[in-house]
C-alpha cells in the first residue's frame, strides 16, 4: 500500500466532498425550484442565485471522475460499467439540466418544458448519487475481473441503498434551501420559503442518518470490517456532521439575515464530514463485494495506478488546484451578497 | 435482430454517435469563442454601441452552444467507464491523467469565466470583462489539448510499457506519453479546423443579414473579421494538414493504406475521388500516380506497404484484411479533402468580394450570399469526416500498434468493451440518446436562431427620454420584425433630434453607424 495511493484515496473523497457541497446547493435548489418559485420573477431569482456558479460546480464531478479514472482505473471501470443504466440516467438528467438552464431565458414558449427538465434534471442526480454510494458501501456482486454480475439497475436498488439515496437527497435539498435563503433578496417570498424549509429537511437528514447507521450495524457487519486505526477519526467526523447540522438549526432560528451565511457554512461542514465519514468507513476499500461475489473487493492496493502515474497526478493537482481555487475566489467574490432585483432585468 | 445483440458493434455505434454529436458543438463553441473574444475586445476599445451589441449577440450564441458542448461532453468522460470498462482498465494508468488535467486546467477556466461573461457585465470592470472573454476561449482551446493528448496516445502510444500480465499499459515517461508523435500535429490540425468552423459561422450569419438587408454595417464587420480569421486559419491549416499526414505515413501504415485504398505494396496514388471494391481488393480512382508518395517523401516512386503485406507482419497480425472498412475510410478521407477545397474557394470569394466600396460585393451578390449562408456545412463535413478517418482508420485496434510505439502496448477494439453491460441496455440508451439529443438539437436551433434573428440590437441612450426611444427598446425584444421597426424608429429619432447631424445622401447603414457611435459616446 503505497503512500501515494493512500493520499489519492482521500483526495478522491475530497473531490467528491467539494462536489457534494458545491453542486449540492445548486442541485438542491433545482429540486426545490417548483415548490419555492411560484412565478417567473421568483424563478429568475432562483436561477440568478445559482446561475453564475453552477457550471463551475459541476466541473468538480468531472474532476472527481477523471481523478478516479487516473488514480484507480479498476474502480472507475467497475462502478461506471456496473451502474450503467443508473449512470446513464444521471447523465441524461445532467445534460438536460445544463441545457435547459441556458435555454430557459431565451425560449419563453418552451419555458414550461425547460422548468420540468430543470426539476427532474436536478432530482435524479441528487437521488441516484446516494444510491450509487449505497451500493459501493453495501457491496456488489462481481466476477473475477471485477465486472458487475448482478441484475442491471433493479439489482442496485435495495432498502439500504435507497435509504442512502434518500439521505443524499435530503442533504442536497437542505444545502439548496440554505443557499437560497442566503442569496435570495431579503423580504422576497423565495427567501422566506427557503429559510422556513431548512429546519424540516435538517431534521429529516438527521433521522435518515440515524436510519442508515442503524442499518449498517444491524443488516451489515457494522464496524467489524472497518479499519480500527481510523475509529477515532470516524467518531470525529460523525460528531462534526451532527454538530454542523445542530449549529445550522440553532443559527437558522435567529431572526438575523447575517446568520444565513453561518447556517450555510455549518451545513456545508456537515455535508463535508458525511463524505469523510464514508471515506474513513470504507478505507482501504473502494468498492465492497457482496458475499456471493466471485471477485474480491476493489481496494486501493488492487485498483491503484502505478506510482509514477500517481506522482504525475499529484504534480498536476498541485499546479491546478491553486488556480482553481483562485477562479472560485474570483467568481464567488464577483457575485457576493444577495441577488438584487435590478440584476434580474439583465437576462 | 443480430446486430442489436452485438455488444461491440452497439458500443461502437453509441460512442460514434455521442462523440460525433458532441463534436458538432465543440468546433462551433471554440471557433466562435475566438470571434466572440475579438468582438468583445473591439467593443471595449471603441466603446461603440454597435460593436457592443455585436459582442453581446456573440456572447449569447456562444453561451447557448457552450451549454450543449459541456452537457454532451459529460457523456464522453463517463463513457470510457460505462461502455469501455476493459479499455479503461487497460489504459487507466496513462489515459486518466489527461482527463483529470483537462477538468482542472481547462474546464474550470472556461466555465467560471463564462459565468462572468454571462452574468457579470455590470459587476466587473470592462477590462476584466474583456479578459474573461479571452480566458473562456483559452480554456476551451486548452481542453481540446488535453483530450487530444489522450486520443493521440491511442493512435500512437508512447512513454509506456505493457504490464507483466499484459492486462494494462503502465506509464514510464509522462512527457513522452503526453507529447507522443501525433499529439502536436493533431492538436494543431483540430484547433485550426475549429477556428475555420467559427469563421464560417460568422460569415454565414453576416451573409444572411446581407441577404435580408438587415444590420448592414454590423454584417460588414462580421464578414471582414470572419474572413480574415478564416484565411489565417486556413493558411496554417495547410501546414498542419501536411504534418498530420506525414505522421500517419510514418506511424500508422494501415491507416494510410486504407485512406488510399491500397491493398498491394506500391507507390501510393494521389487520388481525387474513386471507389474501393473491397471484395476484389481493387481501388478504382482518378488521380496522379505516385502523388501521395511525392507529397510524403519528395520522390514519385517510394513504395508504401499495402494492407495484404502489412497483415503478414507480426505487428499487424491481428488484422483481417477482408473485414477492414477500406472503402469507408477512403470515402470519408476524400470527402474531407474535397470540403477543404470548398472551404478555400468560399474564403477566397469572400475575400475578393468583401470590400464594400467595390461595385460587386457580397452585399449585392445574391448567389454568393447563398453560397456563404450554406458554407458552414463544408467545415462541418470536413471535421466530421476527418474524425471518422482518424478513428475508423485505426480499426481493428482501439490502442493502435504504431510503428514507433512500445512493444505490445496495443488493444483490440473488441477487447475494450464493458463485460457487465448487456446489449439490450445499449439499445435502450442508444434510443434515449437519439431522443434526448434530437430535442436538444431542436432547442438549440430555436434559441440560436432567435439570437441571430434578433441580431446585434442596441438600446438607444435612454437619457434622451424620447418616447420613440422607449418604443425602440420595446421593439428590440425579440420579435421578427424588430429590425424593420428599428430602422423606422431610428429614422424618426434622427428626424426629430436636432443634435444628430444626418446627411440624407449617406448610405443608410453608415448613418446608423454614426448614430451608434454618437450614442455610445453619449452613454459615456
Amino acid at each position: 500500500m503505497s503512500a501515494l495511493a493512500i493520499l489519492w484515496f482521500f483526495l478522491i473523497f475530497l473531490l467528491i466532498a467539494i462536489y457534494f457541497v458545491l453542486d449540492g446547493f445548486d442541485l438542491g435548489a433545482g429540486v426545490l425550484y417548483p415548490f419555492i418559485a411560484k412565478d417567473v420573477e421568483e424563478q429568475r431569482i432562483v436561477r440568478r442565485a445559482i446561475g453564475p456558479v453552477w457550471d463551475g460546480n459541476e466541473v468538480w464531478l468531472l474532476t472527481a471522475g477523471g481523478a478516479l479514472f487516473a488514480a484507480f482505473p479498476d474502480a472507475y471501470a467497475t462502478t461506471f460499467s456496473g451502474f450503467y443504466l443508473a449512470i446513464m440516467l444521471v447523465l441524461f438528467a445532467l445534460i438536460v439540466r445544463a441545457v435547459c438552464f441556458e435555454f430557459w431565458a431565451a425560449d419563453s414558449k418552451w419555458r414550461g418544458v425547460w422548468n420540468v427538465c430543470f426539476f427532474l434534471g436536478s432530482l435524479l442526480p441528487a437521488l441516484l448519487f446516494g444510491v450509487a454510494i449505497g451500493n459501493v458501501l453495501a457491496g456488489i456482486p462481481m466476477d473475477a475481473q471485477g465486472n458487475y454480475i448482478g441484475v442491471p439497475l433493479l439489482g442496485l436498488i435495495t432498502p439500504f441503498t435507497l435509504c442512502v439515496g434518500l439521505l443524499g437527497l435530503v442533504m442536497f435539498i437542505t444545502m439548496g434551501a440554505c443557499w437560497l435563503a442566503l442569496k435570495a433578496p431579503l423580504g422576497s417570498a423565495v427567501q422566506s420559503r427557503a429559510a422556513k424549509l431548512r429546519l424540516p429537511f435538517q431534521i429529516v437528514s438527521l433521522v435518515m442518518f440515524i436510519i442508515v447507521t442503524v442499518m449498517i450495524f444491524t443488516m451489515m457487519s457494522g464496524t467489524a470490517e472497518m479499519v480500527p486505526e481510523l475509529e477515532i477519526v470516524r467518531y470525529i467526523f460523525a460528531i462534526l456532521f451532527a454538530a454542523g447540522i445542530v449549529v445550522s438549526i440553532v443559527m437558522g432560528k435567529r431572526d438575523c439575515s447575517r446568520s444565513d451565511l453561518i447556517v450555510f457554512l455549518a451545513q456545508s461542514v456537515a455535508a463535508f464530514s458525511l463524505v469523510f465519514l464514508l471515506a474513513c468507513s470504507m478505507f482501504p476499500v473502494l468498492v465492497m463485494a457482496t458475499p456471493d461475489s466471485i471477485g474480491d473487493p476493489i481496494t486501493l492496493m488492487s485498483a491503484g495506478a502505478s506510482d509514477l502515474s500517481l506522482t504525475c497526478m499529484t504534480v498536476i493537482l498541485c499546479i491546478g488546484l491553486p488556480l482553481v481555487l483562485l477562479y472560485h475566489f474570483i467568481i464567488y467574490r464577483t457575485f457576493r451578497g444577495r441577488v438584487k432585483m435590478e440584476d434580474l432585468a439583465e437576462e | 435482430m443480430d446486430i442489436f445483440a452485438d455488444q461491440v458493434l452497439m458500443s461502437r455505434i453509441q460512442f460514434a454517435l455521442t462523440a460525433s454529436y458532441h463534436f458538432i458543438f465543440v468546433p462551433i463553441t471554440i471557433g466562435i469563442g475566438l470571434l466572440m473574444a475579438i468582438f468583445v475586445t473591439r467593443a471595449y476599445r471603441t466603446k461603440d454601441a454597435e460593436d457592443d451589441a455585436l459582442a453581446r449577440m456573440w456572447v449569447r450564441i456562444y453561451t447557448a452552444t457552450f451549454a450543449i458542448g459541456v452537457a454532451t461532453g459529460i457523456t464522453m468522460e463517463f463513457s470510457f467507464g460505462t461502455n469501455w470498462a476493459n479499455y479503461s482498465r487497460f489504459v487507466g494508468d496513462i489515459f486518466g491523467a489527461p482527463l483529470a488535467a483537462e477538468a482542472l486546467f481547462a474546464f474550470f477556466l472556461e466555465s467560471i469565466f463564462l459565468g462572468i461573461i454571462i452574468f457579470g457585465r455590470n459587476k466587473v470592470k470592462p477590462l476584466f470583462y474583456t479578459i474573461s472573454a479571452w480566458l473562456t476561449f483559452f480554456g476551451s482551446a486548452l481542453s481540446a489539448l488535453w483530450i487530444l493528448i489522450a486520443n493521440s496516445w491511442m493512435q500512437t502510444p508512447a512513454g509506456a510499457v505493457i504490464s507483466e500480465d499484459g492486462s494494462q499499459a503502465l506509464i514510464t515517461d509522462f512527457f513522452a506519453a503526453a507529447f507522443n508523435p501525433s499529439t502536436l500535429p493533431r492538436y494543431c490540425h483540430t484547433i485550426l479546423a475549429v477556428l475555420v468552423m467559427g469563421a464560417f459561422v460568422t460569415i454565414a450569419v453576416s451573409a444572411w443579414y446581407m441577404h435580408k438587408d438587415k444590420f448592414k454595417s454590423a454584417a460588414t464587420k462580421m464578414l471582414r473579421t470572419g474572413t480574415v480569421v478564416g484565411i489565417l486559419a486556413l493558411c496554417a491549416l495547410f501546414v498542419s494538414a501536411h504534418a498530420s499526414a506525414v505522421e500517419v505515413w510514418e506511424e500508422q501504415p494501415t491507416k494510410l493504406a486504407m485512406m488510399e485504398g491500397q491493398y498491394e505494396t506500391e507507390a501510393p496514388e494521389l487520388s481525387a475521388f474513386g471507389f474501393v471494391d473491397e471484395q476484389n481488393q481493387e481501388a478504382v480512382v482518378v488521380g496522379i500516380p505516385g502523388g501521395t508518395s511525392f507529397l510524403a517523401t519528395g520522390t514519385w516512386d517510394t513504395e508504401y506497404p499495402g494492407l495484404n503485406d502489412l497483415a503478414n507482419t507480426e505487428r499487424f497480425e491481428a488484422i483481417d484484411v477482408d473485414t477492414l472498412p477500406v472503402n469507408f475510410v477512403y470515402q470519408v478521407y476524400h470527402l474531407m479533402v474535397a470540403c477543404f477545397g470548398l472551404i478555400g474557394l468560399c474564403l477566397i470569394l469572400a475575400l475578393i468580394f468583401m470590400r464594400k466600396k467595390a461595385k460587386h460585393n457580397v452585399s449585392n451578390m445574391k448567389w454568393l450570399q447563398w453560397l456563404l449562408i450554406v458554407s458552414p456545412a463544408f467545415p462541418f463535413l470536413a471535421i466530421q469526416s476527418g474524425w471518422l478517418t482518424a478513428e475508423v482508420g485505426r480499426q481493428p485496434y482501439v490502442v493502435y500498434p504504431s510503428t514507433t510505439g512500445p512493444e505490445n502496448v496495443t488493444l483490440l477494439t473488441e477487447q475494450g468493451t464493458s463485460v457487465s453491460v448487456q446489449p439490450f441496455e445499449l439499445v435502450i440508451t442508444l434510443l434515449l440518446f437519439f431522443a434526448v439529443y434530437l430535442i436538444l438539437f431542436i432547442g438549440w436551433v430555436r434559441v440560436v436562431g432567435r439570437f441571430i434573428k434578433a441580431g446585434p440590437v442596441y438600446e438607444v441612450d435612454t437619457k434622451r427620454e424620447d418616447a420613440d426611444a422607449e418604443r425602440l427598446i420595446t421593439f428590440s425584444e425579440g420579435s421578427d420584425t424588430s429590425d424593420d421597426a428599428l430602422n423606422v424608429v431610428r429614422g424618426e429619432i434622427e428626424a426629430a433630434d436636432p443634435d444628430t447631424e444626418t446627411v440624407v445622401s449617406i448610405e443608410e447603414d453608415e448613418v446608423i453607424e454614426d448614430d451608434g457611435a454618437e450614442k455610445g459616446g453619449d452613454a459615456k
